[in-house]
């Protein structure tokens, strides 16, 4: 072969784009863009609810039940007179705190047994890999179904039998990336230094492939909304009378024919929800991996 | 060999191995869009291969070449475009042809042999189903007899045992093995010219030297003509008749390969020639063309080689460079090139 | 052959794991279990029956040996609700659950790979964009909410569909079972789309479908054979996991739409507090989930040649 020493077209383009690192900014990708707008918009409802509307979604107003949407109910009232509208700001922010809280557990413990699976392999991967499969084998929804019969309902329940089920997928990932990247040579050189186990997988390794599990996280609490809520509407989850989206849906269920309203914004408001934050998660992702979402 | 193969080469010997050119690029042009601006990949580039004959295109990477091949067998990526220019194979115009036509003349007269054949066979599907699938799509064979072409071919281009490797995969063969693989697909439904993008850029050295003999062979055997792609000087001087010399996507030089490579007519070439290891005389050191390629966005006005060039002077900078016709076959782009002359000549009657 | 056998002697750990846990169940009840059972159906005699049944006096390791004994015989212990083997009852209602399962795979897989295959054939264009919200969409709809609306639309307003039920006959359970079957669909659809349309990106990339155009094969050929048959391997795999976690799912499903398969069966025994039948149905959805994954696994070594080779 021939001595050629020309650089590479590509590396001149290269240097180019290296000349405007930050030229794909966060805010630049339109995905992420709305999705983290969209997200702050609910969450700044939810949390501004008692300023969104003067009702309050609990107590009960017989005389004013099943009113249509109106200028005094913008959604009008359910069968106990509570305004729709209330118990939607409400129940968001009873669903969307459970489901953002109940995402930390299994992300820390998950990220911290796959590094390890990851990084020291051999038999402890392997009896990792085994308890993962045996936990995948029991489908969530009868695994909660089965904990709420024994531990009774309520948000206990709901985060045991959430983080029991959930730390798996993080496991799985941190794990794949770590396989991958503790062959990189910064790894080695690490070793080679006589960084401990520890060190290298915290400081090292796990800030460049957490981003992964980030991403996963966000279709991860969209799945945790999705509990929540089903089991809300099986009467499985917060027990009544706090609001919750799932046991709105339920109680409007049976004026389906004439408020469909009742059972239908529920529903749009968890759709929204999923919405922003598929949409966080896919900006991610484009964002550390161009075109490959 | 098959009955037009035969034909083919009958009439190109009697011809003299001149029958009119069998593929004739006429000032093509190809454009891609990208985030930088509209990058001029291919610029203005003609050039005609002949039945029978072996056209060696050799350029850095990132010259046009590969684009060039692509475009000849549309199969460019939905970003770029010829903007100018037809292309001839056998008289057809192949730049308008619509998709299913395009069809129609790839395997039966134009194939192309790639670079990694790793990547370039279809893993999940068996070897001798892929060499077979040319066959049966444009020449209407039933699957056993594509199947006995095939393994027609894979005894031709030299693999062993083909009745065991017909079943096999991709990834059960060597390197060298697959591109033979390779060959025999290109060669499967008998074509007039194969193109092949640097097909021995992956391979060792030896296993190099086995395929551009098989290649040679096949050639003289079946009169096919070869459009060959590549870098590296030598290669083109042991398999090619002619060579034409890319630069920043244009043509720089052409001719036939022992006087271009031993007698250069333009800087570039007598560049590439210096900076290659060459058996046939030693230098005292491998010497290097200063500098980077030209932008294909922005290229440089004039001559696009004049930023590198030893002997450049002021018009190089303002006037445009078409390849001009030498006596002798020859052609060159350079407006002083009896000064790369005049170096080579000095370089030959040196150490 | 000898990938297969590896295969499964990989499950036995698992299939071990599950029967554990599935045993400890019991013992996360707190206090008695027996009496926590019953309920206020608790007298000592019926206690004394189960503390028998179950040898709870017993230490835990020969308790464990009971249960495994008892189980390799195919007794899954006795209904308290129904006063059957519990092993039978969960058979005679598997059918439906499988109905559904297969019927929604088969729907799914009908409507993603189109969608996938419009999408990705023109990456960025209008179509791409309009596809890839379908997931966005799709992903946070809480499939109990879907399957609502969908009765609504199409079995109350109109009578297209049943509102309920399993039909009868291989027709009847078509047109009964659809709306179901659709509703889960729908919740597996967006998952497969993304994962397909993403390995179709991938393979339309490759350097070997420039190798099929260039052979001149032409457009549909070139799909089936070349892109699709490439594009399925890492979505197979996606299929299987998300096949696992809808199998749960379909406890949500059958309640709302009134299937007498085994998740109605878990629901109404955990409400009916026979704990034999849930822990038994608690199994078999283990051993669905693990054979959904073998079948994944087994698939994507039929289909991709490279993963039978290496090891």
């Amino acid at each position: 072969m021939s001595a050629i020493s020309f650089p590479e077209p590509a590396l001149a383009a290269q240097a180019e784009e290296h000349a405007q690192p930050r030229a794909r900014r966060w805010y630049r990708q339109p995905a992420l863009a709305s999705g983290a707008i969209l997200l702050a918009l609910i969450v700044a409802a939810a949390i501004a609810a008692p300023l969104l509307t003067p009702y309050n979604p609990i107590k009960q107003n017989l005389g004013a039940s099943l009113l249509g949407p109106s200028a005094h109910h913008l959604l009008g009232t359910d069968q106990t007179g509570r305004d729709t509208f209330a118990r939607l700001l409400y129940g968001l922010r009873t669903d969307l705190r459970i489901a953002f809280i109940a995402v930390l557990l299994p992300f820390c413990i998950g990220t911290i047994l796959g590094s390890i699976a990851g990084y020291f392999g051999g038999w402890v991967d392997a009896v990792l890999m085994r308890l993962v499969d045996i936990v995948v084998a029991f489908p969530f929804y009868v695994l909660i179904i089965a904990l709420v019969f024994v531990l009774g309902p309520g948000q206990r329940s709901i985060y045991i039998a959430i983080t029991l089920v959930g730390w798996v997928s993080y496991a799985r990932i941190i794990r794949g990336e770590i396989l991958v990247a503790k062959r990189q040579d910064y790894v080695l050189a690490a070793r080679s230094g006589g960084l401990s186990a520890v060190r290298i997988i915290g400081r090292h390794l796990l800030p460049n492939v957490i981003t992964q599990a980030i991403i996963y996280a966000m279709s991860d609490i969209v799945q945790d909304i999705l509990a929540i809520v089903t089991l809300g509407y099986f009467g499985l989850g917060v027990p009544a009378p706090t609001p919750d989206l799932g046991s709105m849906i339920n109680d409007g269920q049976n004026f389906l024919t004439t408020h469909w309203q009742l059972t239908t914004f529920p529903g749009l408001a968890v759709v929204v929800v999923g919405l922003s934050l598929s949409l966080i998660g896919d900006g991610l992702a484009d964002l550390i991996r161009p075109g490959q979402s | 060999m098959s009955e037009p193969a035969s034909r083919r080469r009958a009439e190109n010997t009697a011809a003299g191995g001149v029958k009119g050119p069998m593929l004739d690029v006429r000032d093509l042009h190809v454009q891609i869009a990208s985030r930088h601006g509209t990058v001029r990949a291919v610029d203005g580039v003609s050039l005609e291969v002949a039945g029978g004959e072996a056209l060696g295109l050799v350029g850095e990477s990132g010259s046009g070449k590969s684009m060039t091949l692509r475009t000849i067998l549309g199969v460019l990526p939905p970003e770029a475009k010829v903007t100018a220019g037809q292309i001839l194979l056998d008289g057809v115009d192949l730049v308008p042809l619509s998709r299913s036509d395009l069809n129609r003349i790839r395997g039966p007269k134009i194939s192309m042999i790639f670079q990694e054949p790793m990547s370039a066979l279809n893993p999940v599907m068996r070897v001798g189903y892929q060499i077979a699938e040319g066959p049966r799509v444009h020449m209407g064979y039933g699957k056993a007899k594509a199947a006995q072409r095939a393994l027609e071919l894979m005894q031709r281009v030299g693999i062993p045992d083909p009745e065991r490797r017909f079943r096999a995969y991709p990834h059960e063969f060597s390197g060298g093995m697959r591109q033979r693989v390779m060959i025999a697909i290109a060669l499967s439904c008998d074509p007039e010219i194969i193109l092949c993008d640097e097909p021995t850029t992956a391979l060792d050295v030896t296993i190099q030297d086995q395929i551009l003999r098989l290649l040679a062979k096949l050639c003289a055997e079946s009169g096919v003509s070869l459009l060959f792609v590549t870098h590296d000087l030598p290669i083109v001087a042991q398999l090619c008749q002619r060579v034409a010399v890319m630069y920043g996507g244009q043509l720089v030089e052409t001719g036939d390969v022992r006087e271009v490579l031993l007698d250069p007519r333009h800087p570039y070439t007598l560049g590439l020639v210096r900076s290659a290891p060459d058996v046939e005389y030693v230098r005292e050191s491998l010497v290097p063309i200063p500098g980077s390629p030209p932008s294909l966005v922005s290229p440089p006005s004039g001559c696009r080689f004049h930023p590198r060039c030893a002997f450049a002077e002021e018009d190089c900078r303002v006037l445009p460079t078409p390849l001009r016709v030498l006596p002798g076959g020859r052609s060159t782009a350079c407006l002083h090139y009896e000064r790369a002359a005049e170096a080579a000549a000095a370089d030959r009657v040196g150490p | 052959m000898a990938f297969v056998v590896r295969r499964l002697l990989m499950l036995v750990p698992v299939a071990i794991g599950v029967t554990i846990v599935v045993f400890f169940m019991i013992h996360l009840i707190p206090g008695d279990p027996a009496r926590t059972i019953l309920g206020i159906h608790a007298t000592p005699k019926r206690i004394a029956i189960l503390h028998r049944q179950w040898g709870l006096n017993r230490p835990l390791v020969s308790q464990y040996w009971l249960f495994m004994d008892r189980l390799l015989h195919g007794n899954l212990g006795q209904s308290l609700y129904y006063g059957v083997p519990a092993a039978g009852l969960i058979i005679s209602r598997l059918p439906p659950t499988l109905w559904l399962i297969v019927y929604a795979a088969v729907i799914a897989v009908a409507v993603s790979v189109p969608l996938a295959m419009i999408a990705a054939t023109r990456k960025d264009a209008v179509r791409d964009h309009v596809v890839r919200a379908v997931p966005l969409l799709g992903l946070g709809m809480p499939p109990f909410w879907v399957g609502i609306l969908l009765v609504y639309a199409l079995a109350i307003k109109v009578h297209a569909f049943p509102v309920s039920g399993y039909g009868k006959g291989f027709a009847g359970h078509l047109h009964a079972m659809f709306l179901p079957a659709l509703t889960v669909a729908i919740a597996l659809a967006p998952v497969v789309i993304r994962s397909l349309r993403a390995s179709m990106l991938n393979v339309l990339g490759a350097e070997y479908i420039t190798t099929a155009r260039s052979k001149g094969v032409p457009g549909p050929r070139l799909f089936l054979r070349h892109v699709l048959r490439n594009a399925v391997i890492p979505a197979v795999t996606v299929l299987g996991i998300n096949i696992g976690y809808l199998i749960g799912g379909t406890v949500i499903i059958e309640s709302i739409f009134a299937i007498p398969g085994i998740g109605q069966l878990m629901i109404n025994s955990i409400f009916q507090r026979d704990f034999p039948v849930v822990q038994g149905v608690t199994l078999v959805f283990g051993v669905l989930v693990v054979l959904v994954n073998l079948l994944a696994d087994l698939s994507y070594a039929a289909l991709d040649p490279r993963v039978r080779f290496d090891r």
